[in-house]
């Protein structure tokens, strides 16, 4: 089962963050679903898939793009026509 | 197309909509004039999208989904955005970031998820037809609780260009309405291919609902009567099948093994994709900024910390974890594994039969509040995933009381075969009349 | 493998040479334009949209499987690689894991040590290309990137090789070669800036592995894997270990240097592309038919036109140079070929790297009319590399661009013949023969030490009578008529 600080751990890698205080309770849950899944230990099978929609592809043709202002009008922060980000460190 | 203008100003008292159009706009056409609402994670362009959570506050697609292009072709009037669990991930819609809606039969109940709005605003009175989506019961569970029609199409009969994904492998947007007849209505219009869409089939709806079901073969699982379904429950949805044999089908037992592990299945399958899908949400091309003087983890970090709701970040972290180094074997393949057992199980049972019916939902609707804890709320969608994870069409509607509350009628379709589906619940519905 | 050994494996990601993105209709013809004005709500990653594989990408990348002998997989599909960076606007990146394209096969190089050498090529995939960051600010005003999505979503094909190199020069042929050959294949152009990107896996045996990333030319390979090799190899004798780390190249400075912790085992949990499905296209590769390819063309160069080895593989080792060169040799190749041959390889090349300029510019009908004023004799070999200096210029400054014997009349530059010229006036004179008496006349310490023997006086006259003459007398009749003078006088 995954430890507080396991599931600290996941929070950060997923980019979610977790508040100190919800850790616990968190914590409590997320392993009461994790045994849940333990279910599908029991599970055997074959693992090949049914595919019967395969190779769709469309023709090299060009479209219209967006007109940058529809590009940009969802946007917060932008600077001659480039979309402001924070700066990777 | 003629342009027609009308208002939408409902008294919206069971907050069924986080957008309402006020002056709307609408063309001839088979759905000429009808007002229509939509599940607010359906993208409509110029129309505030916000999927029920902060992080899309403010959110104005620039294009509109394939369906929404459709409703617009056959002269629809789309008077506003539903409310629903933030993302789809919910059977309530209390995880709304903007607030519940509030069942119409019982204003202190549920109206069921995650396409609780929309259900809301077809039982409350304000429209006849809406669209909902369904990825592991989000159509049906909400029709169910609510008493109205809702049917979950054939993975690929409808397009999904332009619905927020959620789990793309499961969803699918369909029709919701207070008969099964606006259903089909609604489904006729949105059904059929999109080359946006590369997993979307030629498979264009045109029938019209007919009641006829002499010789119809019903599967009757023991799974979906058991100990885990409420006894009033199953009692009403048996009278309904009952009724059925009155009009003409049989019926026949059956089971579905792999029902078993069906819903662990489907919460590692929805948790991978939604973990995977949700990772755009960053604050810098839309939704709340994220702090450029911050570096851009801790930014991205924020943004998410504060915007998404508590069942959002935790299905991510399940999905996270579900696909981290080492356990893709344990979680996400077998899964996949499981998955293809639940499809054979309906395969096999459907060379005998010809739909399987039960309820859709294990209980009527529960109290706002009632179900706090993750894992208590995600058994509750046991009746409905199995659905998903094949693939087929299935169909809710209203057969009776339970507790004062409405019960849901299930019929689920081989691959395809939406139009028997309808027929069924249809022949039910006008039999009761 | 020797002790100290140096083992080298590349990553070659190379932009495909389609009209549109990979999973949309947008233009891929971005470079001359804004910022974020090829962008859709797809490949801008908006919630809600969803790729559509561009065919030609597929046909493109089986090429190029072909070309380099790779078995294509029976089924082959499309994973996401899921990581966050502002340039990756879904979060992740749409390329192929666990079933690429194709599998298992090589390259032939000209090797270190004599003969042809071959490179395996461990798999051939398809993927994604993300946008492009701008770096911004400075400390006082706060530290910001820009993004430009112009880029997402450009179709790249990612071709591994097996740690088969053992040398930078060995690395630096087989990206040339590869080059070489998806420029034939007609996928690629390696003239578009940043169309190509290099990842480098280097190690001296026996010792860790460092991946050196962000390397962006030719030229950067060589120069970032000299210096890798030369880092580790002062540790290793200082008996530190060598770090297994990802490290970047800083073109600038041309050093490597140790990226960030970011860069720390990254998770990518890579799985399916559930919006996209399968790909069955073993079935295609028969029906490709692939061109001629830079092997077979040198050996038909060496064939048809004479060409030596050396020669054919330069030649044939570009594109764009391998067409000049049958273009300039067309309207009479019995005659041209070898001319044609010395000319661009030892000398057309140079000048165009000496002024940074593509073979583009210069045209071939013209050029092959500088071969024929020298082949006619109208003027000396001397003086062709003059004419093709001025040419070359004219292009580069945009100034008019005269043809080849407006320049040899403008600067007088036709050869001078040792046949008199007759005039009316005065007595026959030869301008040779003028040109050697003026220097032997202005020369006698040079005509001493020819007499007393000492090699080296008679091509110093020669070249003397040469310079008077600015390269316009044929350099053997000047050597024969220099050496007869010589004679007389003694």
């Amino acid at each position: 089962m995954a430890t507080e600080q396991e599931v600290y751990h996941i929070a950060e890698l997923a980019d979610v963050g977790i508040n100190t205080g919800e850790l616990g309770t968190f914590t409590h849950q997320f392993n009461a679903i994790l045994e849940y899944f333990d279910v599908l230990d029991r599970v055997s099978g074959d693992t090949a898939v049914t595919r019967d929609l395969c190779n769709v592809m469309r023709e090299d043709e060009t479209e219209p793009s967006l007109p940058r202002e529809e590009v940009l009008r969802n946007v917060a922060a932008q600077e001659d026509g480039f979309i402001k980000a924070p700066r990777v460190m | 197309m003629g342009d027609n203008e009308c208002c939408f100003e409902p008294e919206d008292r069971y907050h069924a909509f986080l957008t309402t159009c006020k002056k709307v706009t609408h063309g001839s056409g088979k759905l000429g004039g009808i007002a229509v609402a939509v599940k607010d994670n359906i993208s409509t362009q110029g129309i505030e999208t916000t999927c029920a959570s902060k992080i899309l506050k403010g959110y104005i697609p620039p294009y509109d989904a394939h369906v929404v292009q459709l409703l617009k072709a056959s002269g629809a009037a789309i008077v506003g955005k539903t409310n629903m669990d933030e993302f789809g991930m919910g059977t309530t819609t209390e995880n709304s970031a903007f607030g519940p809606t509030l069942n119409p039969c019982d204003t202190g109940r549920v109206p069921g998820g995650s396409s609780g709005g929309s259900a809301g605003a077809i039982a409350g009175g304000m429209v006849r037809m809406a669209l909902g989506t369904d990825t592991g019961g989000s159509i049906r569970c909400p029709a169910s609780f609510c008493g109205i029609v809702g049917l979950k199409p054939t993975y690929g009969r409808v397009s999904r260009y332009g619905l927020i994904a959620y789990a793309n492998s499961l969803e699918q947007i369909g029709p919701m309405g207070r008969t099964v007849d606006d259903v089909s209505a609604l489904m006729q219009v949105i059904a059929g291919y999109d080359r946006h869409d590369s997993t979307s089939y030629d498979r264009p709806y045109t029938h019209t609902p007919c009641a006829d079901i002499k010789g119809v073969r019903i599967g009757i699982p023991q799974e979906y009567f058991g100990s885990g379904v409420n006894p009033e429950v199953a009692a009403v949805v048996n009278k309904a099948v009952g009724r059925l044999e009155e009009l003409g089908a049989t019926t026949v037992p059956c089971s579905i093994p792999s029902m078993e592990y069906a819903l662990a299945a489907y919460y590692v399958i929805c948790t991978c994709e939604a973990s995977s899908n949700l990772a755009r949400f960053d604050g810098v091309r839309y939704g709340p900024a994220a702090d450029s003087k911050k570096s851009w983890h801790e930014a991205y970090q924020e943004v998410r910390r504060a915007n998404f709701g508590t069942e959002v970040r935790r299905r991510i972290m399940l999905g996270t974890f579900a696909l981290s180094s080492g356990y893709y074997g344990k979680y996400y393949a077998k899964a996949q594994v499981a998955r293809e057992n639940v499809k054979k199980d309906f395969t096999r049972i459907f060379a005998d039969v010809d739909v399987i019916a039960g309820p859709t939902m294990p209980t009527v609707a529960f109290r706002l509040g009632e179900k706090s804890d993750p894992l208590s709320m995600y058994l509750t969608d046991i009746l409905t995933v199995p659905v998903n994870l094949a693939g087929i069409p299935a169909i809710s509607v209203p057969c009776g009381k339970a507790e004062g509350m409405p019960v849901g009628l299930q019929i689920m379709g081989r691959p395809w075969e939406d139009e028997r589906v309808i027929d069924v619940a249809y022949a039910y519905e006008q039999g009761c009349l | 493998m020797a002790e100290g050994q140096v083992i080298v494996g590349l990553e070659v990601h190379c932009q495909l040479d389609t009209k549109s993105k990979l999973f949309c209709g947008c233009s891929t013809d971005y470079r001359a334009d804004g910022p974020n004005t090829h962008v859709c709500p797809v490949c801008l990653g908006l919630p809600g949209t969803m790729p559509v594989l561009n065919k030609r990408a597929i046909e493109y990348a089986m090429r190029v499987a072909k070309a380099l002998n790779c078995t294509v997989l029976q089924e082959s599909e499309f994973s996401r690689k899921n990581y966050f960076y502002p340039d990756l606007d879904k979060a992740y990146q749409i390329t192929q894991y666990d079933k690429p394209l194709a599998e298992g096969g090589y390259l032939e190089i000209e090797g270190d040590e004599s003969g042809e050498k071959r490179i395996r090529i461990t798999r051939v995939h398809v993927e994604e290309d993300p946008g492009r960051l701008v770096h911004m600010g400075n400390a006082e005003r706060g530290k910001y990137s820009l993004v430009d999505y112009n880029r997402a979503g450009i179709p790249l094909i990612e071709i591994v090789s097996e740690p088969d190199m053992r040398s930078p020069k060995e690395a630096r042929k087989f990206l040339n070669k590869l080059r070489a050959t998806l420029e034939y294949l007609s996928v690629f152009d390696s003239e578009k800036e940043g169309s190509l990107r290099v990842d480098a896996n280097i190690s001296i045996l026996g010792s860790e592995r460092v991946e050196v990333k962000n390397i962006t030319s030719y030229k950067g390979v060589e120069k970032a894997l000299t210096f890798e090799i030369t880092r580790q190899k002062s540790l290793l004798r200082r008996g530190q270990k060598v770090e297994r780390e990802t490290r970047h190249f800083l073109e600038a400075r041309g050093v490597t240097q140790s990226s960030r912790s970011k860069e720390q085992e990254h998770d990518y949990r890579y799985f399916p592309e559930p919006d996209l499905r399968p790909l069955h296209v073993k079935s295609w590769v028969e029906g490709i038919v692939l061109p001629e390819l830079p092997d077979a063309r040198r050996e038909r160069f060496i064939v048809q036109y004479g060409c030596s080895l050396n020669h054919a593989r330069t030649l044939t080792g570009d594109l764009r140079l391998a067409n000049f060169y049958e273009q300039v040799v067309r309207p009479d190749p019995a005659g041209l070929a070898t001319l044609a041959d010395t000319w661009i390889s030892d000398t057309l090349i140079g000048e165009l790297n000496y002024r940074n300029m593509s073979i583009d510019a210069v045209d071939p009908a013209t050029f092959t009319g500088l071969l024929g004023l020298i082949r006619e004799g109208v003027i000396t070999d001397t003086s062709g590399i003059e004419v093709l200096r001025v040419m070359l210029d004219q292009h580069l400054n945009n100034q008019a661009c005269e043809k080849p014997f407006a320049i040899v009349d403008r600067l007088n530059l036709r050869k001078v013949s040792s046949a008199p010229a007759g005039s009316e006036t005065g007595p026959v004179i030869n301008p040779v023969l003028q040109s050697i008496a003026e220097v032997l006349a202005s020369q006698p310490g040079a005509v001493e030490d020819f007499r007393k023997g000492k090699k080296g006086a008679f091509n110093f006259l020669v070249g003397q009578v040469m310079k008077k003459t600015r390269g316009c007398a044929d350099p053997a009749e000047v050597n024969r008529m220099l050496a007869e003078e010589l004679k007389k006088e003694a």
